[in-house]
């Protein structure tokens, strides 16, 4: 079945049984393998990409689902590492391994979109469904904090945030 | 800022393939990370031994022979290369190696001895490739080399104050014979060595673009998942492809020595196919294997004496005169590892080559196993190391790169072998379960006269004298001043894989010893930091820490209604940490609001790194506290996904202070050296908060109801 949809901020159109989670559809039909497997039951978060702007999980998104919608992964992101929250992570040298990084990062652009200045609780909410097994934690509420900071600088610039999400 | 190559999975083979050869061999083209044009005509690079590489445009290329699992030798072995180096940090790239002999003869990343083993090796590899361009720029300048010295990637000749930088220099100095001895700074020199410079792969973990194990693609590749007898031992009897074959994508089913591998042109068509598979098992003796079995093997062994491990004065006499007695059993369960990244390993065996893709701990392991496979001479075989995403121990087994193996042998095209989360949680070599006896003694005045252990725990290695040393320590090792020690163990034959977890035999029993510790002092009536005081005033390393630890956290100045501390403290790794938890218990739920832990872990490298390992070893160590389990039934694994083997998420996690002790003592060890200290400390905690005492892990609600 083909499916078109637009990733990050391009159309794409692709021919595949139409229960394939996203997340398949990403890494192996498309070849775009920054957005990580780490459970396939919505249970870790690794996978996490947005829909509409929205944090969901593509491992149990199936891709018929996806149909006419907007998907940003994380290398939609910016093309440069110069979204808010990647410049935070940055800047605070959040990832060890790495491996759930892509899932913490797009979960927490979802955050700070919604809301700009996130309290610990509002972290908590958004984030216990990203686990890391290296336990960033710490840095990653802390790198939260100042990407809402980035955030809230470049838009009273008024410069615009150059990330798609 | 400095990156690393684009492909760091293109390795050294393919960074010399990708190039022009030229003089020698010794000028390779040049893979530059702005694009990925090929630079060959413009850019050479010279090798100046197994670590470094310096390209004519002053690129300097570290090769990495550890792996990258998230603890940072990236960029730790760079600062010590680029110490003697003396070059400019900005410049450095690195690569994965590949495996060499010049590595040492098992290439491979665990115990937490990458910065213990390269401490000295790799600061001399720097400071020989130094000296080979002092030579270089003294036979060019014709003077000697005593009035050159260097300066961020430069030559510099004090006379003149002409330069010369170390790219134009490398070429020359690539021919040179690398001398026979070389000094290395005075650690006061250090200008790199002791600083936090940003990690060299952050830039590229916060876009995607770091290439882990899984993320391996080949031209022609095909999509494979296996499936595997579910008990421990069993066998594939038959199986039935037709439905399989019908799932759309499926492209082959092949047997292969531990399973039935389905192939398909993705991953979840693999999956769907392997849904269909119709399988019989020959279950073989473990069929009725469970873990309540288990337990009660470790518990009738436990009733006789074991192997000696340590045998301090007279500790049969010594308890039967004590003034007070205590005794205590302690039990853990089995765990898995449960990186975030699943096993997975991409092959291509061809008829005279064969090449590897994989997150591994064990490049040697990686080899041999692919050697004796496809049958090939080690010379024919490429491991290409990539990103791993959580090793922890898991990834020094070979199992998932010997199953891609023999899949790409046996249909002859490249594949990549992906384990579902289930295959990971029940397909893992695991960290052992014990059951552990303890008897201990004080005197009148509350002292401890007697401590007698008896541990009964599967052997995570081998038996020496009957003790395996890894299974008891954490206890034999034990330096608190207790006249009368005794430590027997029992390796109960248990047919369920087992391998190193982070801290291994420390991972139990400093749980186990710091707990009972605990439980003399309670009985002593002593505080705990005072009762370890005096035990420990012989040990300056382990008193130090806890010293400063109890002064950081405010040992004994008061707290909010329900909250309490405790404290525990260990030597692992070659560093000495100690921490204290403060935690609350209300109605049966248990918050761990903030640990304080103090790390002598010798010469800091990278202070930023040490304080990321002892957070991450914390929630490791918490996961396991507080819920970690596998259990078995039927002589396979319950447990299969995160929602039946969960792990510590983020709004459970605590304030985490690190205090690093300053010291100019050799480097010890970092990855494993905070897991086995969280656990009695906050197991102390709650006995402090609750008068409970917790002698079985995870601590459960119910526990604390």
């Amino acid at each position: 079945m083909a499916v078109s949809f637009t990733l990050n901020g391009k159309p794409q159109t692709v021919d595949v049984s139409p229960q394939m989670p996203l997340l398949w559809v990403l890494r192996d039909s498309l070849g775009m393998t920054g957005t990580k497997f780490g459970c396939g039951m919505a249970l870790c978060g690794a996978c996490t990409v947005h829909i509409n702007g929205q944090p969901v999980r593509s491992c149990v998104t199936p891709i018929s689902s996806v149909a006419g919608k907007t998907v940003t992964t994380i290398e939609g992101l910016s093309s440069d590492n110069s979204h808010p929250v990647q410049r935070a992570w940055l800047e605070v040298d959040v990832p060890q391994c790495g491996y759930c990084q892509s899932g913490q990062i797009m979960t927490a652009a979802g955050l700070l979109k919604k809301t700009a200045h996130p309290t610990d609780a509002d972290i908590d909410e958004a984030m216990h469904g990203n686990i890391c097994r290296c336990g960033t934690y710490q840095m990653i509420r802390q790198a939260v904090h100042l990407a809402a900071q980035y955030q809230a600088a470049s838009n009273s610039d008024g410069h615009e945030n150059k990330g798609r999400a | 800022m400095s990156t690393t190559l684009p492909n760091p999975k293109l390795g050294r083979r393919g960074f010399l393939k990708a190039g022009v050869a030229a003089a020698g061999g010794l000028f390779i083209g040049f893979h530059l990370p702005e694009s990925d044009k090929l630079e060959a005509a413009t850019t050479s690079t010279a090798k100046l031994n197994a670590f470094i590489h310096i390209g004519s445009d002053d690129t300097v290329l570290f090769s990495i022979h550890k792996s990258e699992m998230g603890q940072g030798p990236q960029t730790s072995l760079s600062q010590l290369l680029a110490e003697e180096l003396d070059c400019d940090w900005k410049q450095v790239r690195t690569e994965f190696a590949p495996v060499d002999p010049a590595y040492g003869p098992l290439q491979g990343t665990f115990g937490s001895m990458s910065i213990r083993t390269c401490w000295d090796p790799l600061r001399k590899a720097g400071a020989s490739a130094r000296d080979m361009l002092l030579e270089a720029a003294a036979q060019k300048w014709g003077v000697a080399k005593s009035q050159l010295r260097t300066e961020k990637g430069q030559v510099i000749n004090t006379a003149t104050n002409a330069r010369l930088s170390y790219g134009s220099l490398a070429d020359a100095a690539g021919k040179l014979p690398a001398p026979a001895k070389v000094a290395v700074k005075d650690p006061k020199d250090f200008h790199l060595i002791g600083t936090s410079p940003k990690r060299l792969d952050t830039h590229l973990k916060v876009n995607g673009s770091a290439e882990f194990g899984l993320d391996a693609r080949r031209p022609g590749m095909v999509y494979a998942v296996l499936q595997r007898c579910p008990v421990f031992g069993g066998k594939v009897a038959s199986f039935d492809a037709t439905k399989t074959k019908a799932v759309p994508g499926v492209k082959d089913v092949v047997q292969i020595s531990r399973g039935v591998a389905v192939i398909a042109d993705n991953t979840w068509s693999a999956m769907e196919g392997r849904r269909a598979l119709q399988v019989q098992y020959d279950e073989g003796k473990n069929a009725n294997l469970s873990s309540a079995g288990i337990r009660e093997l470790f518990v009738n062994l436990a009733q006789k004496p074991g192997a000696v491990a340590r045998n301090d004065g007279d500790v049969t006499s010594a308890l039967a005169n004590g003034a007070k007695k205590l005794e205590a059993v302690y039990e853990v369960p089995y765990l898995s590892h449960a990186p975030m990244e699943p096993m997975n390993c991409t092959a291509d065996v061809r008829p005279d080559s064969c090449e590897v893709w994989v997150s591994t701990q064990i490049q040697t392991a990686a080899m041999g196993t692919a050697a004796k496979i496809t049958g090939l001479h080690p010379d024919k075989i490429q491991i290409h190391t990539m990103y791993l995403g959580g090793g922890f121990g898991r990834r020094g087994g070979d199992d998932f790169v010997s199953e891609a193996v023999e899949i790409s042998k046996a249909i002859g095209k490249p594949v990549k072998l992906t384990w579902s989360r289930e295959d990971d949680m029940q397909h893992d070599l695991y960290r052992p379960a014990s059951y552990t006896k303890f008897a201990g003694a004080l005197d009148k005045d509350g002292w401890p006269v007697a401590w007698n252990t008896r541990v009964v725990c599967p052997s995570f290695g081998g038996l020496r004298n009957g003790v395996d040393r890894t299974s008891v320590e954490g206890i034999i090792d034990l330096e608190y001043a207790i006249p009368n020690f005794h430590v027997d163990y029992h390796p109960p034959d248990v047919d369920i894989p087992t391998t190193y977890w982070r801290s291994v035999g420390f991972s139990q029993n400093t749980f186990f010893s710091e707990s009972f510790l605990d439980e003399l002092a309670a009985a002593g009536g002593k505080d705990p930091l005072e009762f370890r005081r005096r035990l420990l005033a012989k040990s300056p390393r382990l008193l130090g820490v806890l010293e400063l630890a109890a002064a950081k956290a405010g040992w004994g100045k008061p707290l909010p209604a329900g909250h309490a501390r405790g404290i525990a403290v260990v030597n692992n790794i070659g560093s000495y940490n100690a921490q204290v938890a403060e935690v609350s218990v209300d109605q049966g739920k248990l918050r761990v609001h903030r640990v304080v832990c103090a790390v002598d872990c010798g010469h800091v490298i990278n202070p930023a790194g040490v304080e990321q390992q002892i957070q991450s070893g914390i929630v490791y160590g918490l996961s396991a506290a507080m819920k970690g389990a596998i259990t078995i039934e039927r002589g396979r694994v319950v447990q299969g996904n995160f929602n039946h083997y969960d792990v510590l998420r983020i709004n459970e996690m605590p304030v985490v202070e690190v205090h690093i002790v300053p010291s100019q003592a050799a480097p010890g060890g970092i990855g494993e050296a905070s897991t086995p200290t969280i656990i009695p400390a906050v197991a102390n905690a709650i006995y402090a908060a609750t008068g409970k005492r917790l002698r079985k892990l995870p601590i459960l609600p119910e526990d604390l109801a």
